[in-house]
């Protein structure tokens, strides 16, 4: 197996009296897709949002790429590479694919925009995620169906070289044809070599596109697999009660939030 | 696929079916392709400025069938500098209301700029003894207070130019036109720093807060000028800003630079994305749409060089000062909203805050900054306004004139939930507003009639805006 790009170790992260991530360790691969797991409140979110710097860490470590990094806002976790994408997709309907794309980060000099270099980056971009379903980079988002919009923002979060992506529930409000377009696309993420985290609830998808799971049970890291050596059952048990024969924390009863 | 694809006949995508699973990306269409697509996209709900333009056709056509002065070139030349202020104040304006936010106070700011500048004028540049100590000094304090703010939130511009007004305030530089209409803009953006700050920094609602400055800058500007005075603006330069024309020369110079420069940078823009394989419109539409517009302007300046003066004592030609002032600014502001970072930020944040905010972009900085935008350019509006008066009185940006700046924005199609609007709609909808009063004035409509009209009008623009947007919304997906 190829060494972690992104290495969390031992992070813990309250919000006042509520002790929300527990030692949390966590991998990721490059050319893998690690799907996050884990019911409700589990901290699933919130350990995304700590990896993307909108929430610090109260303890622990961050490694990318073997080296300790200090990430104390978007912007930082931004410069290494990882991009995330949210759940309440972040796009601005009045602006189009091309603008919304290079949103805050926008090319050209002296404040001036550099549209057709913009353009064709875009395009680009979406040519080498095989995107063939807009008509038009220029078409306004708010004219896109919800799978067309998912694949534009996840499409954003691999324009900048980035190495890791996060997607917190991509498919969540989509329907069926549209989530296979873009399990498809997450699937091609890993493919290009990035690093994959997804955040699902669905583990038809999970098991679809998923190299390994980690599975988040209150807000303690329960097991971390290679879904191939796990079934269906198992981790729904992990998810629902911290443990699976082997796996997961040795006496979850004791286990509070 | 640049634009491999863009030989896709009409029958290979059937109508309607505008986004579907097949993989084009069509960089250029054909012209009747595009016509269908506009045609598309307003059947969608994106109207643009499209009704205030068939306005103001159907208001031209009825006031000069009813009224025989309406078509005559004085009563036009006229009527762009009874429009001009209106316009100014709401192409700020239109900064203001891409966030989704209101600015009930640009009226009596402006009217504040027009006091301060007049009072100076009139003192000679002894503001100290025109406002007495106690107001001077906190007149001081206040363009201070806004320097810092704006330092705060890094907005440069803003420290920079409340500085220059606490200069020429300080140092009683003595008066001289120029340089009062320097004050003025500057006072202007010391008083879009204060409010900017409040709604952006200290985060209170923008109606509340202008709501407050409006009625308390209107107090400053009965306390500047005293009650049931008036000051004069006795000054060739300033009473020429909204009264002066330019030489016939002159004029057809400025045809040569505004539509010489507006070809060129259409059709240059136009070529250069053709040729980069880009996304681009046909060239016959192009085309079309430049030669409209330089006909027009040729027609309009050719217009404005006879003598439109009714007696034969004087000759008054020209094209009025108004006119290049409102195009430069315009020509800046359209400049600055779609071919700037900055721009692209402003109509981020009115689209979708969070995402803004989200792609790092300093959502508080560009909140306080559209308010500052929007009192500079109320200022200006006040330099005409007195200009065109030759006075200012203690009603000064009161009454009305906010409330018709804000008609004039969103009667030109500038959406008051935010993220959608040009530059050239407060122009038209100005020109719509303008139109209504003087033709009602020329029918000798009396005051009633012409308000209850204008207020009628407004409505049904803002009824357009929401069922537009009732409509995009519904749009089939």
């Amino acid at each position: 197996m190829s060494e972690p790009i992104l290495e969390l170790r031992g992070i813990n992260k309250s919000f006042g009296p509520v002790h929300v991530l527990h030692d949390i360790d966590f991998d990721v691969h490059p050319g893998q897709v690690t799907a996050l797991v884990g019911d409700n409140g589990a901290g699933k979110s919130t350990l995304v949002k700590c990896i993307a710097g909108i929430h610090p860490t109260d303890s622990g470590q961050v490694l990318f790429n073997g080296e300790e990094v200090h990430i104390h806002g978007p912007r930082d976790a931004a410069h290494l590479g990882i991009e995330v994408v949210y759940q309440d997709l972040a796009l601005c309907d009045n602006l189009d694919i091309v603008q919304n794309m290079f949103l805050g980060r926008e090319r050209g000099k002296l404040g001036l925009l550099d549209e057709a270099d913009m353009e064709q980056a875009a395009r680009k971009t979406l040519t080498s995620l095989s995107v063939r379903t807009v008509k038009s980079v220029r078409t306004q988002v708010a004219s896109l169906s919800g799978g067309q919009r998912q694949t534009v923002a996840i499409a954003k979060a691999v324009l900048w070289n980035s190495k890791v992506v996060l997607l917190d529930e991509p498919t969540a409000a989509l329907g069926v044809a549209q989530t296979r377009q873009v399990l498809d696309l997450v699937r091609r993420l890993a493919e290009q070599g990035l690093g994959v985290v997804l955040i699902s609830h669905n583990m038809n998808d999970v098991f679809e596109v998923a190299d390994r799971i980690a599975c988040l049970y209150l807000g303690r890291m329960a097991a971390e697999v290679n879904t191939k050596d796990v079934t269906h059952g198992q981790v729904v048990e992990l998810i629902t009660a911290g443990r699976s024969g082997d796996l997961g924390i040795a006496r979850p009863e004791t286990a509070t939030i | 696929m640049t634009n491999t694809t863009s030989e896709t006949s009409p029958k290979d995508s059937p109508q309607g079916a505008a986004i579907s699973d097949f993989g084009i990306d069509t960089t250029s269409q054909s012209t009747g392709e595009a016509m269908r697509d506009y045609v598309a996209r307003l059947r969608g709900g994106e109207l643009g400025s499209l009704p205030a333009i068939l306005g103001l056709v159907v208001l031209l056509i009825v006031f000069s069938s009813l009224a025989d002065t309406f078509m005559t070139l004085g009563n036009i030349a006229n009527l762009l500098a009874q429009g001009a202020s209106v316009v100014i104040i709401a192409m700020g304006l239109v900064f203001v209301l891409l966030l989704g936010e209101i600015d009930l106070s640009a009226g009596t700011a402006s009217g504040v700029c027009a006091s301060v500048m007049a009072l100076h004028l009139v003192r000679g540049g002894n503001l100290l003894g025109g406002m007495g100590d106690t107001v001077f000094y906190l007149f001081c304090g206040l363009l201070l207070l806004a320097a810092v703010l704006a330092a705060l939130m890094r907005i440069w511009a803003g420290t920079a130019l409340s500085l220059v007004a606490l200069g020429i305030a300080a140092f009683g530089v003595p008066a001289n036109p120029w340089i009062e209409m320097l004050l003025a803009v500057c006072v202007g953006t010391a008083i879009g720093c204060i409010t900017g700050f409040m709604v952006a920094r200290v985060g209170i609602p923008s109606f509340v807060v202008t709501l407050a400055l409006f009625l308390a800058w209107g107090g400053v500007v009965l306390q500047l000028i005293g009650q049931g005075g008036t000051l004069g603006l006795n000054n060739d330069t300033l009473f020429n800003v909204a009264n002066g024309n330019l030489s016939t020369a002159g004029s057809w110079i400025l045809f040569v630079l505004a539509a010489g420069g507006y070809a060129a940078v259409v059709l240059g823009r136009h070529f250069s994305r053709l040729r980069r394989g880009l996304v681009a419109s046909p060239t016959p539409m192009v085309l079309a749409k430049v030669g409209a517009v330089v006909l027009l302007a040729a027609a309009a300046t050719y217009a404005l060089t006879l003598n439109r003066s009714v007696s034969d004592l004087v000759v008054i030609t020209g094209v009025p000062f108004v006119v290049p002032i409102v195009l430069v600014l315009l020509v800046i502001g359209t400049f600055v909203l779609e071919r700037t970072r900055y721009g692209r930020h402003v109509y981020a944040v009115g689209g979708n805050q969070e995402a803004a905010r989200r792609a790092g972009i300093n959502v508080a900085q560009i909140r306080m900054s559209v308010f500052v935008i929007a009192s500079s350019a109320a200022a200006i509006g006040a330099i005409v306004y007195s200009s065109k008066v030759g006075s200012v009185d203690p009603n000064a940006g009161g009454g009305n004139t906010l409330l018709m700046a804000v008609g004039a924005a969103v009667i030109g199609g500038t959406s008051l939930f935010g993220g959608k609007g040009r530059l050239r709609d407060a122009v038209i909808g100005g020109a719509v507003l303008a139109i209504i009063q003087n033709g009602m004035g020329l029918l000798k409509q009396p005051a009633a009639v012409v308000f209850i009209v204008t207020g009628l009008v407004l409505l049904l623009a803002a009824s357009v805006d929401a069922l537009s947007r009732r409509r995009a919304a519904s749009a089939v997906r």
